[in-house]
């Protein structure tokens, strides 16, 4: 019976969707040439438009808008200025979540760059069969959700009381060889040792795509200039700092960039593993607790602004090296 | 999966690019410790995962008894059992109300269309900006590029309390629905789409397609016979990229789809959340929802990388 209903909906959205291009089409192919010719990228072009506009464009405008809106105890909204952020900023917790989200930013871009590219470089010196084999293992967890990660690793850092069996991985090796009590690895923020352990999870997922493409830019980096830096002495060390680093330097910035972007609205990981508590908070599950636990959209908006106003930056050097690179073209 | 923004690249080095290399020296040597390193990454690197498939063999009592590394010492002799899958698969104890089996159908449901459908709408508007003249194009482009690295949050409140509003005016449900979900993972998924698509278009021959212009074929015909057969490698790499960026969201299917039509991911968390009656289930569930992104990840794994390389590295 369900089988029947998801087939009808996949192939009723699939079909009503393609004929609003038919009938658009038909419409435009109606008009005389001058107009087809000016209506006609816009048959091209207007679902699109319509879509990015109604589900991108104007839901930003509005949530810019509802940040400044302040829910009362009765759930009733009204203008409140900059209630929101003023309270935000206020509330120890929410300095503490955005000094959290600050230590993912430092360490897990680069430590997922780093990463990549080792293995992108050491496996690069290999035979093609141990390069395949390597690669594939340290990409496979890409192809693995956020949650079915979580389940992996809340498995390896599982804990039970002291006296009971340990069958996390982490506490079995621990026990096994300290004979101290067991630890509740994620409940535990000394350090933010918690937290860094959430970060490894990320890196787990993402270090396989730093890998592929950093691996991909330095097979595109010339044997040519590579093989006279060696005839000129130099060492494997400095032919890889000095020739194949300047090289690969925009996929390193690119890379990075891509990582950064997860780790800045990274939520699932976090939901799924201590859902933002014992001090783990980030931006992303921050906005989540207003929103759903909290039931304060303006509050939530308000954390998303904060977020989209330091994604700013980076969608600007977006846009830069785009019309740099149309230059060249 | 986590999502992929790519981030563009100029580079200056590849335009002088030959054919890749193999490898970095000429004469590949055994490299024992090197080899020997990379191993101990891959080792450390699949552990994590391989606890949890042992674990997704064995009995309750086993997996709170003992750690799944004890039974590396028997394999043959330890206590296997497939009742795990069957109970995860069938069993209503997901925490959503339904069972695997119907949150994969769900699953399917959502990550069909919502893979089909933004490839269509962006291989329309791709074409319009590589092959057409109009105004506002380049302005048009740069707003595109600007949103391949909005976070979806932006939009999730207002889009909510919109379906909300429209169901409190019409009474029609929206929120629960397939579409719903179809809509708004179509909308994420277009800038990037059309950026890698209008990126490959633009590598296609243009002079073919000035041909068939002056043949007399409108520009529909030339999209569906010409552009579109041409722009497959595309199409499939990007197909494979949103199928499992949809497949694997929690997010989105959360919010819009809450627990009228729950998806596997959803499921998967409800499992996650009983985990002190036993990892088994949890393990198992966890394999039932890796299986078709890892078949479709390892069967299509060239086109992914070809994928993920055309969207940064060009």
């Amino acid at each position: 019976m369900q089988i029947l209903s998801v087939l009808i909906s996949v192939v009723g959205g699939l079909a009503v969707s393609f004929l609003i291009y038919l009938g658009l089409n038909f419409v435009v192919a109606k008009t005389n040439t001058r107009w087809n010719a000016r209506l006609l990228p816009y048959v091209f072009l207007g679902p699109v438009l319509l879509l990015i506009l109604v589900f991108l464009l104007i839901p930003t405008g509005l949530t810019v808008f509802q940040s400044l809106q302040k829910t009362d105890q009765y759930g009733l909204q009204s203008f409140g200025g900059l209630t929101n952020y003023v309270s935000l900023f206020s509330t120890p917790s929410f300095l503490q979540t955005l000094l959290n989200n600050l230590l993912w930013i430092i360490v897990v871009p680069a430590v997922t760059v780093i990463i990549g590219l080792g293995v992108a470089t050491l496996a690069d010196r290999l035979g093609p069969t141990r390069e395949k084999t390597f690669k594939s293992i340290i990409f496979l967890p890409m192809a693995i959700s956020a949650i079915a990660a979580a389940s992996i690793w809340q498995f390896v850092y599982y804990y039970t009381a002291p006296g009971q069996p340990q069958v996390g991985l982490l506490n079995g090796i621990w026990t096994g060889i300290t004979h101290a009590d067991p630890v509740a690895w994620l409940q535990n923020d000394t350090a933010h040792m918690n937290s860094l352990l959430l970060m490894v999870v990320v890196v787990w997922l993402n270090a396989g795509y730093a890998m592929v493409l950093l691996s991909a830019a330095i097979k595109g980096v010339p044997e040519e200039t590579i093989e006279a830096a060696r005839i000129d002495g130099a060492s494997e060390r400095q032919a890889f700092f000095r020739i194949i680093a300047p090289q690969i330097r925009a996929t390193i910035v690119a890379v990075f960039i891509t990582v950064l972007i997860t780790v800045m609205k990274l939520f699932d990981i976090v939901f799924a593993m201590t859902s933002g508590q014992f001090n783990t908070n980030v931006l992303g599950m921050e906005f989540y607790n207003e929103f759903f636990s909290f039931n304060n959209p303006g509050k939530a908006s308000a954390v998303v602004v904060i977020l989209i106003l330091a994604v700013i930056p980076v969608i600007i050097y977006q846009v830069r090296t785009y019309r740099q690179q149309e230059v060249l073209r | 999966m986590t999502e992929i923004v790519p981030t563009i690249v100029t580079n200056k080095a590849k335009a002088s690019t030959k054919a890749s290399r193999v490898s970095m020296t000429s004469a590949p040597k055994k490299r024992p410790t090197l080899t020997i390193i990379l191993g101990l990454v891959a080792i450390l690197w699949m552990v994590p995962a391989i606890g949890l498939f042992i674990t997704s063999f064995r009995s309750t009592t086993d997996a709170q008894s003992t750690g799944w590394w004890t039974t590396l010492t028997h394999p043959f002799t330890a206590a296997w059992t497939l009742s795990n899958y069957s109970n995860a698969f069938t069993g209503a104890g997901s925490g959503t109300g339904q069972s695997l089996s119907s949150e994969f159908l769900n699953s399917l449901a959502v990550a069909i269309p919502a893979t089909v459908l933004p490839i269509m709408f962006a291989a329309f508007a791709a074409y319009a900006f590589t092959f057409l003249e109009f105004r506002g194009k380049e302005v048009f482009f740069a707003v595109i590029v600007g949103l391949l690295v909005v976070p979806v949050q932006i939009a999730l409140i207002p889009v909510l309390q919109t379906y909300k509003a429209i169901t409190q005016a019409t009474g029609i449900q929206i929120t629960g629905t397939y579409p719903a979900a179809w809509i708004v993972h179509s909308a994420f998924a277009l800038p990037l789409c059309i950026f890698i698509l209008r990126n490959y278009m633009s590598t296609l021959p243009n002079a073919l397609i000035e041909a068939a212009r002056v043949d007399g074929a409108s520009h529909f015909q030339i999209f569906w016979r010409l552009v579109m057969p041409m722009s497959i490698p595309a199409l499939a790499s990007f197909a494979i990229f949103q199928f499992l960026w949809v497949w694997n969201d929690f997010l989105v299917a959360y919010i819009f789809l809450g627990n009228g039509s729950p998806v596997l991911q959803q499921g998967l968390l409800g499992l996650l959340g009983q985990y002190g009656q036993g990892w088994n289930l949890v393990a198992a569930g966890s394999f039932i929802v890796l299986v078709v992104p890892l078949v479709v990840f390892l069967s299509l794994q060239r086109f992914f990388v070809r994928g993920l390389t055309a969207g940064s590295v060009k």
